[in-house]
């Protein structure tokens, strides 16, 4: 039999409080299989490590229970223990006394009781561990960033300059994201197109990096080190070697769409270069809006091009890339605003959004950076900006803050007055949330000196009146209802997680809130990883976030997946599933059980075998197989028989 | 399916006019109103108090009465009616307590409230079952050149739950106008109160509401409002009276009952003792739209 | 005047009754004002409904039960509908009129209406005016 040794934590007096840890010491002294029992304050403390030690050493220990707090905590500290003595890592077994026992328990008698119980299964379970080893896979070391935005782009920039391939997916014809959208940003009112448009060159010309625009993930197949991405790239119907910018074929295209770069504010052609900066700098031919690309439709951009970059016949692209891990930064997009019909926007064209606002601020938008509205054109001299417009309501649209709001609205008001010197901004807000370095400076600088008059109060209503647009809301602090004659209204928009972000959870499985934002790991301590193993999230695709903390969480998402690409092999834990191939009848039921694709029948020996890299020990086929050939390493039905009746004994 | 009608207290007085043009209406599109009997007042206001059932009992005698005489539906003009009924019903129908307490209450009843007659406003059976369409193909002297602004008030729209259409952004009325031949006006204070039961201890306050209503009305274009709750048409109509006292360039509008409107454009005669029900002469606009 | 708060002021017994005579939680409310600036008589008002709220919160109900918000307000059911947390500001409303109608104290008696504004007023207006006004 098993030597083996119980360490009892008091964790302070988190254990000891409720458990009679003494009592419990000379009561397990004799079980069966316990060669030394001692108990100590704080086990996980380096004395508490070399009390373990030099037990396994002096009394030649088999294996290890250590009672303490949950495994997530302090298994691995453990498990660290056990290997340095010799041991393999797999005798030990945590009896978890705190989080499920004395933490939820007040009698003393009771817990004490459950407590014993506890130790003796984790006891049953280590007579019959076996020694395992993890698991063990190459790793290809290339990255993948989805989405193009400035998180992306931090990712793979940070990436590629550590000397490990890139490739970059983006569903828009350039990349830039949102950010290339923005006039200046928060708070030190830095141009946005001066910062980022470095960084686009940069991914473009990095010899690290290949870039797809027009381009979606359509799957992700493999695992953590192996992934095969297939990539559908929309067919180039310009040639980006060929085109030389000359802009011949958008002045002949007859067609005129709403241009989403401008939030519609403007108008282009079907043939198009998104912004002039874009990247890659090249016409796209959007087919949705194209005539046809028959010639007798219209034929008009081809027959002008003559760098003959044009050509009507190119296809749809399927392209395979084989990575090592995923980067998930696929950004966000404006709450709905026909949502709150009591705005009135659509219905008056001097309501628009703040990304519209954005457009009309920026150098390179539809005014030139004038501030004109758009039903006449005119230069607003009041203007009322709403916060909170779909943010913090649960009973109709968001429940939670959008977190950058508070900020963009001061920056737009500010812009607006530098510009208008003589008009007045209203910012109607519930909450002023400027939690960032210098942000409640740009608050209180704002305040005193540039006029921007703050009103605390949620607007009810926005009508117009002649040519006015009139804003009913209210002043909570000084209780007086508030009407405003604004000549523009800006509704600042809470964030949601991207259309695109939506369809591509769908496609990879990963794990989201009940928002839709990708989920991390862990709230704290995991922020940048995805539950699956091998995604790595970045920007708004997990929350709402501003630059600054996009930036540091893509680099953060970057650091992460750079210690998976600098290892030559990935390890796994080996408390997965295995087959018996004696009992297996080849059903297959399994293999539909199995939430990570793991288990696979073999066509020539019927029997299903489990990829031990994919499989992730959650036990669905074990309980899903009809003649027991499933079986979880280290958690065997007889383990768990002998566990069950330790706790049916009550002894 | 059968449709009774419920009238309330002041389909029969001061709305008499309502009432009338309704049922001509109704007659005329081939689904007759048939009044239950033994109908009595709904209680006017849905009292929200949570653990005051007797305030309930009216509402649910009628509907209890509704179902005896065999009405699938029962269908209201008034909103104020409509909104009461209904939630009345709502609210004791949720809770199986309150469900055996005021069935406790009316044991004199013939039978036990079961909550199965539906309370349907006109202006959704108008759109629903008869539909705008087979309206319009009846509209003889249509209302053309006529700027109408639907006045909903709260009753048709709040709580959400019962609006009988988007509840902050219906259409239905502005629909009905439309194809009735006029014009329907969206205005900013359509949804907004009138200071209802407020016009018997604070008339001042439903002065200013009427003043301001009406003079939304007005700047949006509308040349008549039309509503369908009796205490909206007092406050909108009758205290255009005080408003013109307090108010010096204040100009007056004429306030409808939808179905009047519809009435005239249905090709039935206006009747004269309807001018006397208004307080603004709603005869003059009439005239000069070549209406009657 | 200040309000002097104790842990037995917050949330006393009259605080109670009203949310649950309401079925209301005072403590929902996270001020952003849209009851008032929705509200059609917020400038008739001496507290606005947010204030109302807030005083709940404070447990200040004597200044409420004695204001006049309570019988401006017309329960339009506006505040109710936009209020982001769902939380029924008209019910709270009509839970304070009750508490004041139990105890006979209401703002309506008959005696009080001229004989020319009774001929006037529809039924709809005196019922409704009674059954919310009137102790």
């Amino acid at each position: 039999m098993k030597k083996i040794g119980v360490f009892i934590c008091h964790c302070g007096i988190n254990i000891k409080d409720t458990v009679d840890v003494e009592r419990l010491t000379i009561e397990l002294e004799n079980y069966p299989g316990v060669a030394y029992i001692e108990n100590y304050m704080f086990m996980c403390s380096d004395p508490g490590q070399n009390h373990i030690q030099d037990a396994i050493r002096e009394n030649k220990l088999d294996g290890v229970v250590v009672a303490a707090c949950s495994p997530t905590l302090h298994e691995s500290t453990f498990q660290a223990v056990l290997k340095e003595s010799g041991l393999n890592e797999y005798q030990m077994e945590i009896a978890n006394i705190r989080e499920q026992c004395s933490w939820v328990h007040t009698d003393i008698e009771q817990a004490t009781h459950k407590a014993k119980l506890i130790i003796k299964t984790a006891i049953e379970k280590l007579k019959l561990n076996e020694s395992l080893y993890p698991v063990s896979a190459p790793v290809t070391k290339k990255a993948l960033v989805i989405g193009g935005g400035i998180s992306g782009i931090q990712a793979a920039l940070d990436i590629a300059d550590a000397g490990f391939e890139v490739i970059m997916v983006e569903k828009k014809p350039s990349i830039g994201g949102h950010m290339i959208q923005l006039s200046e940003t928060f708070p030190t009112l830095d141009c946005s197109q001066c910062i980022l448009t470095p960084k686009m060159v940069a991914i473009n010309k990095h010899k690290n990096i290949k870039l797809y625009v027009n381009s979606e993930v359509e799957s992700i197949d493999g695992y953590i080190g192996n992934f095969n991405v297939k990539i559908k790239q929309k067919a180039l119907y310009v040639d980006p070697h060929k085109c030389n910018l000359c802009d011949d074929c958008t002045e002949v295209c007859p067609v005129l769409v709403p241009n989403e770069q401008e939030e519609g504010l403007s108008w282009r052609k079907a043939i198009y270069i998104p912004f002039p900066q874009a990247i890659p700098a090249t016409y796209t031919l959007d087919l949705e809006n194209c005539l046809g690309l028959e010639p007798i439709a219209c034929g008009k951009c081809r027959e002008k091009c003559t760098a003959e970059a044009i050509n009507y016949d190119a296809a749809d692209m399927i392209i395979e890339e084989e990575v090592g891990a995923v980067i998930i930064a696929t950004g966000f997009d404006l709450y709905p605003v026909e949502n709150i019909p009591e705005y009135g926007y659509g219905k008056y064209p001097d309501v628009i959004t703040s990304l519209q606002f954005e457009r009309i601020l920026s150098a390179t938008g539809p005014t030139g950076g004038e501030i004109y509205r758009p039903s006449d054109g005119k230069v607003p001299k009041e203007i009322v900006f709403v916060q909170c417009s779909g943010s913090r309501d649960p009973e109709h649209h968001l429940s939670y803050c959008s977190k950058i709001c508070c900020m963009y609205t001061l920056k737009h008001a500010k812009l607006y007055k530098h510009k208008v010197h003589n008009g007045q901004p209203y910012i109607f807000y519930i909450d002023i949330r400027a939690g960032g370095k210098l942000y409640e400076e740009f608050v209180q600088q704002a305040v005193s000196e540039e006029g921007i008059l703050y009103i605390r109060g949620k607007v009810a209503k926005i009508y117009k009146e002649g040519d006015k647009m009139i804003v009913v809301g209210m002043d909570t602090l000084s209780g007086k209802k508030i009407e405003i004659k604004a000549d523009l209204v800006v509704l600042a928009m809470g964030i949601v997680p991207s259309e695109g972000s939506h369809d591509l959870v769908k496609t990879l499985k990963i794990n989201t809130d009940d928002k839709g934002f990708l989920s991390e790991a862990h709230p704290k301590l995991r922020p940048v990883e995805s539950l699956q193993a091998g995604f790595y999230l970045a920007g708004t695709s997990q929350g709402p976030r501003d630059i600054p903390d996009s930036v540091s969480q893509a680099s953060g998402a970057a650091a992460k997946a750079l210690i998976l690409l600098s290892s030559d092999k990935i390890y796994h834990s080996p408390i997965i599933a295995s087959v018996d191939e004696d009992l297996c009848s080849g059903c297959a039921i399994c293999v539909g059980t199995c939430p990570y694709g793991a288990r696979e029948l073999n066509e020539v020996s019927k029997v299903v075998e489990v990829n031990e890299i994919l499989c992730e020990g959650c036990g669905a086929c074990i309980s899903a197989c009809p003649s027991g050939a499933a079986q979880q390493k280290n958690l065997t039905d007889d383990q768990i028989d002998n566990m069950i009746q330790i706790i049916a004994s009550g002894k | 399916m059968k449709l009774g009608y419920f009238p309330g207290c002041t389909l029969k007085t001061n709305a008499k006019h309502f009432e009338d043009s309704a049922m001509q209406v109704m007659e005329l599109l081939g689904q007759p109103l048939e009044e239950m009997e033994n109908w009595i007042c709904c209680g006017t206001v849905f009292s929200m108090t949570t653990d005051d059932l007797m305030l309930q009992l009216a509402s649910i005698r009628n509907l209890l009465r509704a179902e005896n005489q065999g009405y699938d539906e029962l269908v209201t003009l008034c909103s104020m009616c409509y909104n009461t009924l209904k939630r009345a019903k709502e609210f004791i129908l949720n809770d199986e307590e309150n469900l055996r307490k005021v069935n406790d209450f009316m044991y004199r009843e013939e039978a036990k409230f079961k909550g199965t007659t539906d309370v349907v406003h006109l202006l959704s059976i108008l759109k629903d079952r008869i539909t705008f369409d087979e309206i319009k193909n009846k509209v003889t002297k249509p209302l053309t050149d006529l700027k109408i602004g639907a006045y909903y008030g709260c009753l048709l729209v709040r709580p959400k739950e019962l609006a009988i259409d988007d509840f902050e952004d219906p259409t239905i009325m502005e629909e009905l106008v439309d194809t009735l031949g006029g014009e329907g006006v969206v205005f900013p204070y359509r949804l907004e109160c009138c200071g209802a039961y407020q016009t018997v201890t604070e008339k001042d306050v439903t002065v200013k509401r009427t003043y301001e209503i009406i003079n939304s009305a007005r700047n949006a274009g509308c040349e008549a409002l039309i509503t369908s709750c009796p205490l909206c048409a007092f406050n909108l109509d009758q205290r255009q009276k005080e408003t013109s006292e307090e108010f010096l360039e204040f100009s007056t509008m004429p306030v409808f009952y939808f179905t009047e409107l519809m009435a005239i454009a249905l090709g039935l005669k206006w009747n004269k003792d309807w001018k006397k029900l208004h307080y603004i002469n709603p005869v003059p606009l009439l005239k000069e739209k070549g209406l009657i | 005047m200040s309000l002097k708060i104790t842990r037995e002021k917050i949330k006393n017994s009259l605080v109670d009754k009203i949310e649950e005579i309401s079925g209301q939680n005072v403590f929902d409310c996270y001020q952003c004002g849209i009851c008032s600036s929705g509200c059609p008589v917020t400038d008739y008002m001496d507290y606005s409904p947010n204030q109302v709220m807030r005083l709940l919160q404070l447990g200040s109900v004597d200044e409420i039960l004695n204001s006049k918000t309570i019988w401006i307000c017309s329960t339009c059911l506006q505040c109710s509908t936009r209020c982001p947390k769902g939380i029924e500001v008209a019910q709270v409303m009509e839970a304070l009129r009750t508490i004041n109608l139990r105890q006979r104290e209401g703002t309506l008696k008959p005696e009080d209406i001229k004989s020319k504004e009774l001929k006037d007023l529809p039924p709809i207006a005196l019922v409704s005016a009674f059954r919310k006004l009137t102790g």
